[in-house]
């Protein structure tokens, strides 16, 4: 049901749907886009992956394209992540000393940065710099017929641009995490140190006492399904793209409202999935 | 039928539409081995259409495409790849890829489809802008380069795999009479050279005379008239005859 809504929401905040002409006819031609956009999505899916999974394979773009989302994301993702840990540790401190539990705030920032946070903002700042920069290129490519004069070349778009940006983008996004995970409990701590000295051993000792493996590793995997969200839907809205220079700005646009949203929702299903398996 | 069999092209009965608008209406024609067609006509009459139809970027509704001896309505995805490359498309922007180099641009089918090696070519690459005179900008970007300079680079980028088939999207579109000449002079010292069959789509009917063999004359998706330019020029028809009266003002 939420799920639903969000996506109608979603798709018509996104421009893609509403024009003036059919602003009465809205709910049923909303419906209705909807439907064929998944449709399309669906076809798209499919033609993505059969070319990707048949020789030969690029993997020089793929490093290139991962070079191009991982590194380059690293600095901003970093950032993030210290700024998070920064507010966590300011916000949870006053919290925790109202109920006694200041001992605590090692964990509930390792906690909730390895568990939550760190995975989630990962995603959706990822899905802003990268999401918007494929839209943006592929969208440009198409409307100056440079992915037309690919094809016409025999070589496959969707193999040399699609799928080594949608496994870059699946590949990165846990590496990437980490390193937001690492900035915002190394920030957390430097935070909490600036209130009341701790060495930065005890700190983690605390936070990662009670820690698991089940803690960590499904949290960061997840984020591979993020980075598959936002390679398929970033491409997706990027290949589509017509109209010329507002159909790119537009492509953009779409690309990073959908990629976010779609981001937030699999992550309210990959948490439910993963409570049910690891407990 | 004999003659079709030696046709690089055999269009027959070619239909397309985009909604309601009929862009191509049956149209059916030849192109044989080494001979350059220029396809003329008024905007919007499915002239560009014509040529995505031929590499098929586009899927006809109805009719017949052979190139190179192959259907291609009914090619799979393999034989599409092996007839896309002995046929060189130069684009009406030229669409070079713009993150590549010129000289990149112009290696990127050679490093996909050829065997040669590293050293091979990159000796291919400057032979080919030798060829269009740009040589000297091997290591410029798309858009550090003039629109008639893009249009020289797309060509040996076409060239690259030495097709048998040209098909060129207006090439003289948007350019400067002298660099209008200058490409008009290039596709026929390519056609003498390489002997290659050639479509050209364009407005530019100073220039399809001097490097087409025969015309077509599209109007309103159907084939208004076809035959040399000399045919054409002297003409009765009221359109074609308006057509070649503005086109050689």
């Amino acid at each position: 049901m939420y799920l639903a809504i969000f996506v109608v929401v979603a798709t018509a905040i996104s421009g893609t749907l509403v024009s003036n002409r059919l602003r009465f006819s809205l709910p049923k031609h909303i419906f209705v886009s909807v439907f064929e956009w998944f449709g399309e999505l669906g076809i798209f899916c499919v033609r993505l992956f059969r070319s990707a999974l048949a020789p030969p394979y690029e993997f020089r773009e793929l490093l290139r394209q991962c070079d191009e989302i991982g590194s380059l994301s690293l600095p901003l993702i970093a950032l993030a992540g210290a700024a998070t840990g920064v507010v966590m540790s300011l916000q949870t401190r006053d919290s925790l000393v109202r109920f006694g539990a200041k001992s605590f705030l090692p964990a509930v920032i390792v906690f909730s940065l390895v568990k939550e946070s760190g995975p989630v903002i990962t995603g959706l700042m990822v899905s802003g710099r990268v999401g918007a920069g494929i839209g943006a290129q592929l969208g440009s490519m198409k409307v100056t017929e440079q992915i037309d004069a690919m094809e016409a070349s025999a070589i496959d778009p969707f193999k040399f641009l699609v799928a080594t940006r949608v496994l870059a983008c699946t590949l990165m996004l846990p590496l990437l995490t980490l390193a937001s995970d690492f900035c915002g409990i190394l920030m957390g701590w430097v935070a909490n140190t600036l209130a009341e000295a701790i060495s930065l051993r005890l700190f983690l000792e605390n936070g990662f006492k009670n820690m698991l493996f089940t803690d960590f590793i499904p949290p960061t995997v997840k984020t591979m399904v993020f980075g598959f969200i936002i390679g398929i839907v970033a491409s997706f809205q990027g290949m589509r793209t017509q109209g010329g220079t507002e159909g790119v700005g537009r492509s953009a646009t779409t690309s990073v409202v959908l990629s976010s949203l779609f981001v937030v929702l699999a992550d309210v299903v990959l948490v439910r999935l993963i409570i049910t398996v690891w407990g | 039928m004999g003659s079709e069999q030696h046709a690089a092209i055999v269009i027959q009965d070619l239909r397309k539409t985009f909604g309601n608008q009929k862009i191509l209406n049956g149209i059916s024609f030849q192109v044989a081995q080494g001979e350059t067609v220029a396809v003329i006509g008024r905007s919007g009459g499915g002239k560009s259409v014509l040529l995505k139809l031929l590499v098929r970027l586009q899927t006809p509704d109805s009719g017949s495409i052979r190139v190179a001896d192959k259907e291609m309505t009914k090619v799979d995805e393999k034989q599409l790849t092996e007839v896309r490359k002995k046929i060189g498309f130069l684009f009406q922007q030229a669409a070079l890829y713009d993150s590549l180099t010129v000289e990149e641009n112009v290696a990127f089918p050679l490093s996909r489809h050829s065997e040669m090696s590293a050293q091979e070519q990159e000796k291919r690459v400057r032979e080919l802008l030798g060829e269009v005179g740009m040589d000297r900008d091997r290591e410029k970007m798309p858009s550090q380069i003039s629109g008639g300079m893009q249009k020289r680079v797309g060509l040996a980028r076409a060239l690259a795999l030495d097709p048998e088939i040209l098909l060129f999207d207006e090439p003289t579109a948007g350019l400067d009479p002298i660099t209008s000449a200058e490409i008009g002079k290039l596709i026929v010292e390519l056609k003498q050279k390489r002997q290659m069959s050639a479509v050209v789509v364009t407005h530019d009917v100073h220039g399809a005379k001097a490097y087409s063999d025969r015309m077509v004359l599209l109007q309103k998706g159907s084939i208004r008239a076809e035959g040399s330019f000399d045919e054409l020029e002297h003409s009765k028809d009221e359109v074609v005859s308006q057509f070649f009266d503005y086109g050689l003002r």
